[in-house]
């Protein structure tokens, strides 16, 4: 009896390790990849773009990456950094990924930056740029794929310049991100300031505001409305004829999230970014035919980037054999940025934000009546942001 | 600044002022007469936004959408109180607050469910739909001034039915005394379900309105609750008339104190200093106001003779 019950314990004992042994191997040839992006409330709809964006590219693919099968993970922030954080650490501690892809706005991004970072996880933010993590705190394990905060206003800064805007109002929502684009414009516009406008985020009524721009005896609107608050400042500019007099320029207010509300209004409107969903490339012109006939709606700048992530993912596995234990190798394979993006031209700087060219966009009405933003003009090639200085890396 | 200006935001203020009005009034009544919280006060304004869009795709016109998505509204509350809220009357506030608060998570993430989470917008009707000439550049749309008058026809209305019918007074009695009206034969249920479907109602009605001038969107009711209950808090709870002198002034002073606060910070202050702190105060503004009004007549400006 007791022979027997040693024999049965050890035969136990040996399928047990063999399991582990099968797990483990099973584990090192499936790369998992976590997601933290915002999946409720109004801002849904970009957190959805991404998700879509990444998903198209794996589908295109047979669920893999460089050659290697890929589990995607997606969490919602619910746009709580108390919420994202948790997930953030469960992606890293319990599931253990490979990479954390995430996340939509910046402040999600402070929250999960350091437990996904301290784990030694590589993070990629597919949306969220803050100046941050670009100067000297910029990190080894951290890289962005879309842009430094405060480029886009920058760019427009310069549009107004190249336009003969002379005299500019600025209207953002008092927080963070408004303010940044603020300082941003500012920063390259040559001409007057005739006024800024602070207004409460979420706002609905742009009646009075609207009012003093009319007044302020300038030439031209920059704003920074990003959701429904930009469905609402162009219905209500157009409805109070300020089309006539005033340009209206801005950034993340007229693209592909908001237009399907925007509609007509919005035509002729100029925004500045990195892309376009009609730029010519053939990488473009195909993924975004791709995306349309697969969920049926217009891509955003939001659902591109995050397509260019998970292509970046997967040259990136492809050059290391999808060895995930080597985190230089990794590192080194991510940086050289070895993938064809839907923007063209596409190079990481030293601190991991990439290095691309911006355009003037414009929104245009499709000929199957759709509306989405075209590239007119490149306003500026291989454009770094401005920390990039500060990294030591 | 002009006096141009100063016209044209008092304009804006009133009009929004009617806006907070048409909210307010069904959420007073139901506070007011049944002692009942009701949070999904805001989320029956969200559900009449996009009652009136769902409405306006299946026939395309925009009176036979406002009327189909009033009786939407009305059976909505009908429904809410026969099932839901009916049950809570004898309960403290906190189940009510719960709830209702239910309610609001429910019905926001079912609004994303069937219409999606994007913002969504609705035309103005065509006859509607132009503008009058203010200034040199700007216009103000026709469609806006048909806001001011609606809230000023459904001002009217209530008043006359609350002050001068035979409803109007069993409503007033129901509120002081119950039982009594109950032993003296009134049906307290039938009459308390009435008040709440018109509640419901004019929730429905002021997003209805509100629809075509900001655009629709899951949780567009959240923050505009808060600001209703301010404003029945400074009118006095269950007071028509105190309900619609309250969301003008908190109309007015929220419209001019975003532009004036700035501009006269900054005839004392540097434009940094003001542009930090002039957005920040012009936004705590009305619950000043409230906090002062509530120093100077805790019950409110023209508080309801007798209500609970």
């Amino acid at each position: 009896m007791k022979a027997e019950a040693k024999t049965t314990i050890a035969k136990l004992a040996a399928a047990l390790i063999t399991s582990t042994a099968l797990c483990t191997a099973a584990l090192a040839e499936e790369v998992k990849i976590g997601m933290v992006v915002t999946l409720s409330g109004p801002p849904a709809a970009l957190g959805q773009q991404i998700v879509d964006g990444f998903q198209l590219a794996l589908d295109q693919n047979d669920g893999k990456l460089g050659g290697q099968d890929v589990t995607l993970i997606v969490e919602d922030d619910e746009l709580k950094p108390d919420v994202a954080l948790l997930k953030a650490k469960s992606l890293v501690e319990r599931d253990e990924v490979d990479f954390v892809v995430g996340t939509v706005f910046s402040n999600m991004l402070q929250a999960i930056f350091k437990p996904v970072i301290q784990s030694d996880t590589f993070l990629i933010s597919p949306n969220a740029g803050p100046s941050t993590f670009a100067g000297k705190n910029c990190n080894p394990y951290f890289f962005v794929t879309s842009y430094q905060n405060n480029q886009n206003a920058e760019v427009s800064g310069m549009i107004a310049n190249e336009e003969g805007f002379e005299k500019v109002v600025l209207m953002v929502p008092n927080y963070q991100a408004g303010r940044d684009n603020v300082a941003g414009y500012k920063q390259t516009f040559k001409g007057t300031v005739a006024d800024e406008i602070f207004t409460p985020l979420g706002h609905q009524d742009f009646s009075s505001e609207l009012a003093q721009i009319s007044t302020s005896g300038a030439n031209a609107l920059f704003t920074f409305m990003p959701g429904g608050m930009g469905v609402r400042l162009v219905k209500q500019f157009e409805a109070a004829g300020l089309g006539d007099s005033i340009e209206f320029t801005s950034v993340f207010t007229t693209d592909e999230t908001t237009l399907p509300g925007q509609q007509d209004a919005a035509v002729g409107f100029l925004s500045a970014g990195a892309w376009a969903p009609d730029m010519k490339n053939d990488a473009n012109q195909a993924f975004v035919s791709a995306f349309e006939e697969k969920y049926g709606y217009v891509p955003g700048s939001y659902a591109a980037q995050s397509y260019d992530t998970a292509n970046l993912i997967a040259s990136a596995l492809e050059k290391t054999g999808g060895d995930m234990s080597d985190k230089d190798a990794t590192r080194a394979a991510l940086e050289a940025a070895d993938f064809t993006s839907v923007r063209g031209s596409f190079a990481f700087s030293n601190n991991h934000y990439p290095v691309q060219d911006f355009h003037l966009l414009e929104v245009a009405k499709r000929d199957d009546g759709k509306f989405w933003t075209t590239a007119k003009r490149t306003v500026v090639t291989d454009y770094a942001d401005s920390f990039h200085a500060e990294c030591k890396m | 600044m002009s006096l141009t200006l100063l016209l044209i935001q008092c304009l804006n203020g009133l009009q929004y002022g009617t806006l907070l009005f048409l909210i307010a009034a069904g959420l007073t009544l139901v506070f007011g007469v049944m002692g009942f919280i009701n949070l999904a006060h805001g989320v029956q304004y969200m559900v009449g936004a996009y009652l009136v869009f769902a409405f306006h795709q299946l026939t395309g016109s925009f009176a036979a959408a406002v009327v189909l998505s009033l009786a939407a509204a009305l059976l909505l509350g009908l429904l809410l109180e026969y099932f839901i809220f009916r049950h809570l009357y004898g309960r403290d506030h906190l189940s009510q607050v719960l709830a209702t608060f239910g309610i609001i998570i429910f019905l926001n993430e079912l609004a994303k469910v069937i219409f999606g989470p994007g913002t969504l917008t609705i035309e103005p009707p065509e006859f509607l739909a132009g503008s009058i000439q203010l200034t040199e550049q700007l216009r103000y749309p026709v469609y806006r001034f048909v806001t001011i008058l609606a809230g000023l026809a459904v001002a009217a209305l209530l008043y006359i039915t609350v002050t001068r019918t035979r409803v109007g007074m069993l409503i007033r009695a129901g509120a002081t005394t119950p039982e009594m009206v109950s032993a003296l034969g009134v049906n307290v249920k039938k009459l308390f379900m009435i008040v709440f479907g018109v509640g419901a109602m004019l929730a429905g009605f002021a997003g209805v309105i509100a629809a075509p001038i900001f655009a629709i969107e899951p949780g567009m009711g959240d923050n505009i609750l808060i600001i209703a209950f301010v404003v029945i808090i400074i009118g006095g709870i269950g007071s028509i008339r105190g309900v619609f002198l309250a969301a003008l002034m908190v109309g007015l002073f929220d419209t001019l104190g975003r532009t004036l606060l700035t501009e006269g910070l900054e005839l004392v202050f540097p434009p940094s200093f003001s542009n930090q702190v002039g957005p920040a105060l012009a936004s705590m503004l009305i619950y000043i106001l409230m906090a002062a009004i509530l120093v100077v007549r805790p019950q409110g400006l023209l508080p309801a003779k007798g209500a609970a």
